[in-house]
């Protein structure tokens, strides 16, 4: 599962990246690393881009570029 | 760029003069991390601002009291790590590692840590705690943690951050002020953290490569570079190490990163002690949702912010239009008096004339929009603060990805509505150079301040304020301008992309700020701001302009047309008696000034011109006017103040009443509704602004840029004016 493909409410953790991308190489940087949770918020009118939060900062980014994170679901809630 | 050139050595005796207790401490952190606020706080109106050398980003320094000792601070462009990526974050980043020629290093850093975003924050922080220099943290939006419910163990923070000081702040308020201010005295005489480098391996390698390197260059600059990769500071180094300096550095890369990028590989150690402090110092407890949490959630959802968006900008501009009018008309009536009253008072010649046509007319008629424009720009003010630029980037990426550009694109665009100048400096943000350029280009369309005034006078004066269900007809023409302008600047970008910008898609990847009541000590200081550039320069250019107008219309006096008045005068005192001689007195007068103003220079240069702007319907007035608007495009209701002025009869008629009645020899009105809305649309497009295309020309550092801008932006005002005139007429 890539985080362009997340259920609303469920939290994931990241758990490989693909980083030849310098946007995704940005995104990292900005933690989208693996190991981090992440929960999927909303779509922009037309599904592009979309919107995550991460340890309550809302962070935004293209479909394009969300595939390159696989993401699993976690077990604890809350 | 070349290389050696733009590195500057640290001298070796920094540590001496870090025991100093003079010298500036930095101010760093997040962009919206609270950080200006903050500053603001602590140097309240001691502030300046300046460039940095070379570049025109805007360095706000400012002495901060504490007590006895004043400490000197510098407000750095907020930055989310040491890898930069943007040009304004490269500036703090060189800044800090005292790489900025011209600049001092900080003596010590101010690390400012949202307490809401402690992810992010705790990472930049990590970054800063290895620079060798003290830092204190400044621990804001605790008020808005707590109300999130996070609770966060101050004493197991700075145990993790190595035993800094860290100092819970809300800087809206001044909660915690105090204790920052007292740690801050004691800042530049402490040591640095000592912090054990936070992935060894790297800081081993960065050790062995020390020896070969001069003593200047601290591990983190060492680290940067194998990190960082290709730039200033990868050549000094190569440069440093001499003979085979670069395969040494890609040898190290090698066993280092693997086949890694070497960003990725810090960004996963980085957010692995991240996670570690955040599990042992944050504590989330639920907190009960408020009806504003929903309201904001609801608002952040997308349908709803996309119509909340178009709604929040028809509003601005119909505030725009009606809540400055009062306050306009009483400028309006104040500088009729103020003319009317240096005619009555001073002796009839060239110093009343001077005053009262010249700089109370010309600059009074500029003067007058500083209502719409303050309205204005407490609105983009307040817009920016609240966090909802960076949402309405969000929301636009896909409509900004068909003309070619990305989300980013739309907090210039929309600051531009205020100013291109710094709108443009907005674009800084935009990393790749064609997407900058091509945003850069785009933003001059966008109805500025500057435009308002000539759209509010003509509208005012031309269109009927008639009711269109809910909205006025003035205010509609208004928002049809403004849709005008961004239609011209996204078209403009979708051409420059499709040829000369053409180059892959913008990216896009944005943090998106939390929605939060705007400051209002901070926007009242910033509005403060704009409206002294505003005020200065109706005091110099508008001035000037004014004034040398003034002069062009005045001179050279014709001794012919006196003495024909006189004599005129003469042959009417024969035939005529009482009122109907004091009417034929101020017809012959009125024709008289006619006649002087069209054998004036302003009126022969208006001449000359005048068979290029006759396919639009303008006569030699509006088209001297309007040349004279060049350097800024405000400049052309100052002359059509100073021209419509002279040589009226009714010398306490409003302008518009004026330009309403000016007529031609012949007789017929010049101001139709054809030419005006060509007028109007020539406004829209043209270029008229120094200002502007000289940012421009900085801003991409070169001279095609400006050029093509200032020829393509008059050409289609001039096209799109004549269209209109002729298809309407």
């Amino acid at each position: 599962m890539t985080l362009d493909s997340l259920q609303h409410g469920t939290r994931y953790v990241i758990d490989a990246v693909q980083c030849a991308d310098p946007v995704v190489q940005r995104l990292m940087v900005l933690g989208l690393v693996e190991g981090a949770e992440i929960e999927f918020v909303s779509a922009a009118i037309g599904g592009d881009p979309l919107e995550f939060r991460l340890y309550g900062t809302s962070i935004s980014l293209r479909r394009e570029h969300a595939r390159y994170f696989s993401v699993a679901a976690t077990d604890h809630d809350g | 760029m070349t290389a050696s050139g733009t590195v500057t050595r640290i001298a070796v005796d920094r540590i001496g003069v870090r025991q100093h207790p003079t010298g500036i401490v930095a101010v760093v952190g997040h962009p919206n991390s609270g950080k200006s606020t903050l500053f603001n706080r602590l140097t309240g109106m001691r502030q300046k601002t300046a460039n940095y050398p070379g570049v025109t980003v805007e360095r706000t320094s400012g002495i901060a009291q504490c007590g006895q000792v004043a400490v000197e601070l510098m407000d750095l462009p907020g930055m989310h790590a040491l890898s930069a990526h943007s040009m304004e974050e490269r500036i703090a980043v060189d800044v800090v590692l005292g790489r900025m020629p011209g600049i001092d290093r900080p003596v010590g850093i101010i690390a400012v840590l949202d307490a809401t975003h402690l992810y992010q924050g705790l990472y930049l922080l990590q970054q800063l705690l290895e620079l060798g220099l003290p830092v204190l943290v400044a621990l804001t939006m605790t008020d808005a943690a707590k109300a999130a419910g996070l609770s966060i163990d101050i004493e197991a923070l700075q145990e993790h951050l190595c035993g800094v000081t860290v100092c819970p702040v809300v800087a809206t308020t001044g909660h915690g002020m105090s204790a920052l201010r007292d740690a801050l005295t004691r800042l530049p005489q402490q040591a640095p953290p000592k912090v054990s480098g936070f992935w060894p391996k790297l800081a081993t390698e960065a050790q062995l490569l020390a020896a070969d390197l001069p003593a200047s260059l601290t591990r983190t600059e060492i680290e940067r570079a194998l990190i960082d990769g290709p730039g200033a500071l990868e050549a000094y180094v190569v440069d440093q190490l001499g003979d085979r300096g670069l395969e040494r550095l890609n040898e190290i890369r090698q066993r280092l990163f693997g086949d890694d990028p070497p960003l990725a590989v810090e960004a996963r150690h980085r957010y692995g002690w991240v996670r570690q402090v955040l599990a042992d110092v944050q504590r989330h407890t639920p907190v009960l949702i408020t009806w504003e949490t929903r309201l904001i959630n609801w608002l952040n959802r997308p349908v709803p912010g996309t119509v909340g968006l178009f709604l929040v900008m028809a509003t601005v501009f119909q505030a725009v239009f009606a809540w400055a009018t009062p306050f306009m008309d009483a400028i309006d009536v104040g500088t009729g008096i103020l003319g009317t009253f240096v005619l009555d008072n001073l002796p009839q010649g060239a110093v009343a004339s001077l005053i009262a046509d010249g700089i109370v007319a010309g600059v009074g008629s500029v003067i007058i929009f500083l209502p719409q424009i303050l309205i204005l720009f407490l609105f983009i003010i307040v817009l920016e603060d609240s966090g909802y630029l960076a949402r309405a980037a969000y929301l636009m990426d896909r409509a900004m990805r068909s003309v070619g550009l990305s989300g980013q694109s739309v907090i210039p665009m929309v600051s531009s509505f205020a100013c291109a100048v710094p709108g443009i400096m907005a674009t800084r943000v935009i990393p790749n150079r064609r997407d900058r350029i091509a945003t850069i280009l785009a933003a001059p369309f966008m109805t500025c301040s500057a435009r308002l005034p000539v759209y509010a006078l003509l509208i005012a004066a031309f269109v009927p304020p008639i009711d269109v269900g809910f909205a006025n007809l003035q205010g509609l023409v208004l928002f049809a301008l403004y849709m005008l302008g961004i239609a011209a600047g996204l078209l403009t970008t979708l051409l420059l992309r499709k040829t000369a910008l053409h180059g892959p898609k913008p990216a896009f990847a944005l943090m998106l700020p939390e929605f939060r009541m705007p400051n209002m000590r901070t926007v009242l200081m910033q509005l403060r701001g704009r409206v002294k550039i505003f005020l200065h320069r109706a005091g110099t250019i508008i001035f000037t302009v004014a004034v040398c107008v003034w002069a062009l219309a005045y001179y050279p006096q014709s001794d012919v047309l006196a003495s024909r008045l006189v004599e005129d005068k003469a042959v009417a005192a024969i035939s005529l008696a009482g009122q109907p001689l004091e009417d034929k007195y101020a017809q012959l007068e009125n024709e008289a000034a006619a006649a002087q103003l069209e054998q004036s220079l302003l009126g022969r240069a208006g001449k000359f011109i005048e068979p290029v702007f006759v396919p639009l319907g303008w006569d030699w007035k509006v088209a001297a006017a309007v040349i004279a608007g060049f350097p800024a495009r405000e400049v052309v209701i100052a002359v059509m103040g100073t021209v419509y002025a002279v040589g009226d009869s009714a010398d306490d008629a409003t302008l518009s009443e004026r330009l309403r009645s000016a007529t031609r020899p012949d007789g017929s009105l010049i101001f139709t509704l054809p030419m005006v809305f060509g007028l109007l649309i020539f406004y829209a497009f043209c270029l008229q602004c120094a200002a502007t295309i000289a940012v421009i020309r900085r801003e991409t550092s070169s001279l095609r840029w400006p050029l093509f801008a200032w020829a393509y932006m008059t050409l289609l005002g001039y096209v799109g004016a004549l269209l209109v005139y002729q298809l309407a007429s």
